[in-house]
């Protein structure tokens, strides 16, 4: 165990990934990531690995594509415009079943969007984003610790399934500065443990890598063994955390930066005798909803906060199935929901003054809700 | 009695799924022939692009990755920075390597990277059923262009290697054609060429091969060469155009 170092979020996300060991990075520069490519073309040198800035995020996640199936720990990271670019890609490496990781520090969007931190890539992350029947694994760090800590379990899980993974980080994981232990430190996973990848075919019968199935029975074949990695991961990979959620009547629902803006609102409501808890999922997919299943029955409500105007909510509805109303308070574009804000909303949830479905019952304080 | 003619050992002897008269085959045998000679068939790693070639990976016996359209040169880049001595090869048709893998080429041979290109210009998309490429030729018919191409509303055919050459980064740059004998010989010394420089780590080298599409050309295989000298190559001059770094 080293000494804390205090580090900006995605230059420590970048060390984490080296110390993980990770060797290739294909990137291409936006904001609010930039530092990720920074740090690593001039890390990953001194750590006898290769750096390439592609020309854009189509070739960077295609060079990802090309590493990845030579049997490489490889990484590429962006943002949300960026992400949007490399889609197609991350869908063909669902495909062919190569392991990666893709870090999103988001922005606000649609189109050009803003360069404030945002939660609204949580759709395209979760539900595909790219084309066909495939899953990326995704985690939303809420501290810098906590993204250092899953970059490395990334690497791990997208081995031990060749799948994808995907750190989805706000603006503000990427750009605040925080105390930052780096605890594993494991060795790189070598390409001859990986037998099916393209290193030459010398002793061997010739590997393949590829996403293409014309027969339909093949391809049926293929995507249902591709569901049932999934179920596996959905099975053995959940991650969440719940806040005084055992007697909680009101519970708040929020993942990364969020979540801790949550946390102070939980406890100033507990002070004040609301039976107020948390939950906050860390893996996004596979969504934590066994977390949802042990406070459902005797909950008399869930308020999801979100930086976009409800995305996760609609999985948290699906997880609560009608148990207790599901309430949701949203920000967008760089706006941060407040606590003061959160704390009104939770009160008007608690004394029934706000419908589960309405629009923006706010709009003077700013954000919407429903 | 001593063999005259054998199937190279880096294919597979799978039957192809090309049309009859199409010049992939010949492409295919002359860089399986060049994998053999120079002995690099345990160390080759090809990566198929999208088109007729995208089932590359069935005939050659070489480990072998699929790209995305247009995508091979970035793939062939992971591959090759992870993997700096083995022999990485791109297979590319026109559409794939002239229209939606512009960006792609281009940066490849600016980065200078050290891998082979071989790229299938035939003046059509042919897996998709004969549209317009940027290969194909003024006044050319196709599926996307029915009355032929006009270049006041379609542009110009795109002449790659000429493009290429202007590139610092790239090494070698050459066009050939493979409609008769003579032609087929002057193209395999150059994919050779391609390959060697690679095996010494002079960077990034690239053969068009000037192919035909007999199917969607709606032509006899035999007319279909004749088209490729008549029509072609006044348009897309044969030789090297570059072989040397730097400007």
């Amino acid at each position: 165990m080293s000494e804390p170092i205090l580090m900006k979020g995605n230059e420590a996300i970048a060390e984490a990934a080296i110390r993980a060991g990770c060797r290739f990075f294909f990137g291409y520069p936006i904001t609010p990531q930039n530092e990720i490519p920074e740090y690593m073309s001039k890390r990953l040198p001194e750590a006898g690995g290769v750096f390439v800035q592609a020309e854009s995020e189509v070739a960077s996640i295609n060079m990802v594509y090309g590493a990845a199936g030579a049997g490489a720990r490889v990484m590429t990271s962006s943002s949300s415009p960026g992400i949007s670019l490399m889609m197609e890609g991350i869908s063909y490496i669902a495909g062919a079943e190569l392991p990666c990781v893709i870090v999103n520090i988001s922005r606000g969007g649609p189109g050009l969007g803003g360069i404030q931190p945002s939660q609204s890539d949580y759709f395209q992350a979760t539900k595909g984003g790219g084309h066909g029947d495939y899953k990326l694994i995704v985690y939303g760090p809420s501290s810098v610790q906590e993204a250092c800590d899953l970059m490395i379990k990334a690497f791990d899980v997208a081995d031990k399934y060749r799948n994808p993974v995907m750190i989805l980080g706000d603006g503000m994981i990427g750009q605040m500065m925080e105390p930052v232990v780096f605890r594993d430190q494991p060795g790189e996973a070598a390409p001859d443990k990986k037998p099916w990848a393209t290193t030459g075919n010398e002793g061997r019968k010739s590997n393949l890598i590829t996403s293409i199935y014309l027969d339909p029975e093949v391809l049926d074949a293929h995507n249902w063994k591709l569901y049932q990695k999934y179920k596996r991961i959905e099975e053995n990979e959940v991650m969440y955390e719940s806040y005084r959620a055992d007697d909680a009547e009101w519970l708040l629902v929020a993942y990364g930066t969020v979540a801790r803006i949550c946390i102070s609102v939980m406890e100033k409501m507990r002070e004040e005798g609301f039976r107020v808890g948390l939950i906050r999922p860390i893996t996004l997919w596979p969504f934590p909803k066994t977390a949802f299943d042990e406070v459902a029955d005797r909950a008399k409500g869930f308020l999801c906060v979100e930086m976009s105007t409800g995305q996760m909510v609609e999985d948290v509805r699906l997880a609560v199935e009608g148990r207790a109303p599901v309430y949701f308070y949203g920000r967008t574009g760089g706006a941060v929901p407040l606590p003061r804000n959160i704390e009104k909303r939770m009160h008007q949830v608690i004394a029934g003054r706000t419908p589960v479905v309405t629009e923006c019952l706010d709009k003077n304080q700013g954000g919407g809700g429903r | 009695m001593k063999p005259v003619y054998l199937r190279p050992k880096s294919l597979t002897g799978v039957v192809t799924h090309y049309c009859p008269g199409c010049t992939h085959g010949i492409a295919h045998r002359l860089v399986a022939e060049i994998i053999d000679e120079l002995r690099i068939q345990g160390k080759a790693i090809g990566v198929a692009s999208v088109g007729c070639s995208v089932f590359a990976y069935n005939y050659f016996d070489v480990d072998f990755q699929q790209a995305a359209h247009g995508r091979a040169p970035a793939v062939a880049t992971g591959i090759k920075r992870v993997h700096p001595d083995r022999i990485v090869f791109t297979y590319q048709g026109d559409g794939d390597m002239a229209s939606i893998g512009a960006a792609e080429i281009v940066h490849a041979a600016a980065r200078r990277e050290n891998i082979t290109v071989i790229f299938i210009n035939n003046a059509i998309y042919g897996m998709t059923g004969g549209q317009m490429a940027p290969t194909t030729l003024e006044g050319q018919v196709t599926t996307t262009s029915p009355m032929g191409r006009d270049h006041k509303s379609q542009g110009y055919p795109l002449r790659m290697p000429e493009l290429l050459a202007a590139v610092d980064g790239a090494y070698y740059i050459a066009r050939c054609s493979l409609h008769n004998a003579a032609h087929i010989g002057r193209a395999k010394r150059a994919i050779k060429q391609a390959f060697q420089n690679q095996m010494e780590g002079k960077g990034f080298s690239m053969v068009e091969l000037l192919s035909t599409c007999p199917t969607n050309w709606r032509m006899s295989p035999v007319k279909a060469m004749e088209w490729v000298e008549k029509h072609m190559i006044p348009v897309y001059p044969l030789g090297e155009f570059k072989s040397g770094e730097g400007e």
